[in-house]
């Protein structure tokens, strides 16, 4: 009975392989159909087919393989913010160059300098930049005695997000908002909050307040906006771990975070701003106005801020101005930087990084990545200087 | 028949079960033991570096997140028990037949349910479903300590958390109790019935009795999968490090195991050593519970009618 409908596979005049293939030329006898049980048969199918896929793709890119030359595996490890980025940036990056290999683990920031610095991974991603006693240190994949360059990819804002009912903007300054996540301005029609806003008819609600309850990069940037901006208020300063004595709710993940506002009335969180969704958005006052989340508004952050004093020329480590006045500049921003050696022991290591790390800095390559993260492109000018750092890379 | 002593013939077959039976048991041990082994050497660190991880010292620590273990464990089995006796009697002597099969498979399906899926429910629909009754509660008990204000607005608390466990306990519990109770001596039953018992006498008198010991151990079984539970709670609690009774409000103490599961991915050195030490903690918890529970049990046995 399986004698018309076995093998599956006759491929006629298929598109990818330009031809007729015949992949199963298996003509069983009745004693093998009666051993082969339809399991059997079922993987068969799945091989062939897995072949057919396979084949395909294979023939796809060998279209694309004439322009590049470049061949070779190169590993990184870092952030996890960066992640979803990376992953995009590989794909990207591959199909122009199918010799190449690229492998990034997002196995956090301290991870991956670690293991850039033991040797394990030739560049790494981080949300904090190098700390000085990390540069006395030697590194294993550089040529002795060289240290790392690093200038951020991946500038991401993060959005403060509420869920009350009619109302969809809201303005706060730093203080106040310290105050709402310290657990101080418990009200919604709180004075702090009314003055700022006197067009909103706000409700005698309590506010909840939702963090982070897992350790984030989120958080430690959140709070550091909050430590430089609102010190008197927000006393427990730049952190990853939510105190316990500013209360609040906790939520697990971004995603959690999110649901958790849009679940209760009257709450208000921290989260990427690409997964804030419908939910309102706070303006925060920057100098004399109030400034939302945009992509131009959170890259202009870098242009306020200043590089971190004694580094060397191809270290572009910022410490992101988020006290800064100028007007329509977003301060509550996650900076990753890309780092990797300025002289690599293998000279094939870094052709490749060279041109991933252009790739990345790219117009394309950051496009990418805002359609991946929701991040906001770097500069013209800083990536300008960056690939200057690249350049020079031997 | 041959006065001569049997002829000891030594199988391959025998040789070889008997060694898989050996091997299998020894596994246990050497498995238990190199999970008390890994926590014990990787937790070290935790109190020998001079770098403190947790500035007010270990217990200081643990002990939130300890008391947040235990008291979601203990409600979900002050939940979860009575409603697993209620459908084990029902399955094993009240429903008809055809239904008591039915009502057997689906709490069989409800066990093969994976506890992040049961987070996920808990977080999206059985917090912001249950919150409005927790107003309630806290409106007309708010006197009473465990419905002290104020109310969560998400009701991502530990009450939630507490019956998001019991329903993932039930299934084992209830499982467990009816194959109990369909062992309960037919002769018992009968015995009682010929008395002029009502079918409530039966089951008081026949029923609970013999199943004493197996409801207990059932129930500790319960109460070892709500201790270990790890992902329903961190996607449904919303934790802390604080020791409350409260468990309407947003400030709970988290769980030992949701604890590790949230903070671990981004924890580095001493930090890291400090949760598994906590990880510790957790196991020796739950082994002395185990322990107890056989205690009670090998106490019960004499009295329940099993022999």
């Amino acid at each position: 009975m399986y004698e018309k409908s076995f093998p599956f596979v006759h491929l006629q005049d298929n598109p990818c392989l330009g031809g007729r293939v015949n992949l199963v030329s298996v003509n069983p006898t009745s004693y093998e159909r009666y051993y082969m049980s339809r399991l059997i048969k079922l993987a068969a199918i799945a091989g062939a087919s897995a072949l057919v896929l396979s084949g395909c793709a294979g023939a796809a890119n060998e279209e694309t393989a004439t322009e590049s030359t470049l061949s070779g595996t190169i590993s990184g490890s870092g952030a996890s913010s960066m992640g979803s980025g990376q992953e995009a940036w590989i794909a990207e990056f591959q199909i122009a160059n199918p010799n190449v290999t690229i492998n990034y683990d997002p196995s956090g920031s301290g991870a991956g300098r670690e293991a850039f610095t033991a040797g394990g991974v030739v560049f790494a991603g981080t949300d904090s930049y190098w700390k000085d006693e990390e540069l006395a240190l030697e590194f294993a994949a550089c040529a002795p005695g060289t240290k790392p360059w690093e200038f951020p990819v991946w500038i991401s804002p993060i959005a403060v997000i509420f869920n009350l009912e009619g109302v969809d903007s809201l303005n706060l300054d730093a203080a106040t908002v310290a105050g709402i996540f310290a657990g101080e301005i418990t009200m919604w029609n709180d004075d702090a909050i009314t003055s700022q806003n006197p067009d909103l008819d706000l409700p005698e609600l309590s506010i909840t307040a939702v963090h982070r309850s897992d350790d984030s990069g989120t958080t430690k940037n959140f709070t550091n906006y909050l430590e430089k901006t609102a010190e008197a208020i927000w006393t427990a300063g730049t952190i990853e771990t939510w105190p316990t004595e500013y209360g609040g709710e906790g939520a697990k993940g971004t995603s959690g975070v999110v649901d958790a506002v849009t679940a209760g009335n009257g709450t208000i969180g921290y989260a990427d701003a690409s997964k804030a969704g419908d939910l309102g958005t706070v303006a925060i006052k920057v100098g004399d106005g109030y400034v939302s989340f945009s992509a131009e508004a959170a890259s202009k952050v870098i242009e306020a801020s200043s590089l971190v004093e004694g580094r060397e020329s191809y270290d572009l480590a910022y410490k992101i101005a988020r006290d800064t006045t100028e007007s329509g500049v977003y301060p509550i921003v996650l900076v990753s930087y890309l780092t990797g050696c300025n002289e690599y022991l293998d000279a094939e290591v870094a052709t490749l990084v060279k041109a991933y790390a252009s790739y990345i800095i790219s117009e394309q390559g950051q496009a990418t990545a805002a359609s991946a993260g929701g991040t906001a492109p770097i500069s013209a000018s800083l990536r300008e200087k960056a690939q200057a750092i690249i350049d020079a890379i031997k | 028949m041959s006065s001569q002593a049997p002829v000891v013939k030594r199988r391959i077959g025998d040789l070889v079960f008997s060694n898989l039976a050996i091997g299998s048991g020894v596994a246990i041990l050497v498995i238990l033991a190199a999970v008390a082994i890994f926590l014990f050497a990787e937790s070290v660190p935790a109190f020998l570096s001079e770098q403190d991880a947790a500035p007010d010292g270990f217990f200081a620590y643990v002990a939130p997140f300890l008391f947040g273990t235990v008291l979601a464990s203990i409600i979900a089995l002050l939940i979860a028990t009575p409603l697993a006796i209620g459908i084990a009697l029902y399955i094993s002597h009240f429903a008809p037949r055809r239904l008591s099969q039915a009502l057997g498979y689906s709490i069989d399906l409800l066990a093969a349910i994976p506890s992040v899926v049961y987070g996920l429910w808990g977080m999206l629909v059985l917090a912001p479903f249950l919150n409005p009754s927790y107003l309630w509660l806290n409106e007309n008990f708010g006197w009473i300590p465990f419905f002290e204000g104020p109310v969560s607005a998400t009701g991502r608390t530990m009450m939630t958390v507490g019956i998001v466990l019991a329903i993932m306990i039930l299934p084992i519990m209830a499982a467990l109790i009816r194959e109990i109770f369909l062992q309960t001596p037919r002769l018992h039953e009968e015995a009682a019935l010929a008395l002029g018992a009502t079918r409530w006498e039966v089951i008081k008198m026949a029923v609970l009795p013999f199943g004493k010991a197996g409801i207990i151990s059932s129930a500790m079984l319960g109460l070892g999968r709500a201790l270990g539970e790890t992902m329903a709670v961190a996607l449904v609690l919303s934790g802390s490090g604080v020791i409350t009774f409260a468990l309407l409000t947003s400030t709970n103490p988290n769980t030992i195991a949701a604890n590790i599961a949230l903070q671990f991915p981004e924890s580095s050195g001493t930090y890291t050593s400090l949760l598994i030490a906590t990880g510790l903690v957790l196991f020796a918890i739950t082994m002395a519970i185990n322990m107890l529970a056989r205690w009670v049990i090998s106490r019960r046995s004499e009295f329940s009618g099993a022999n």
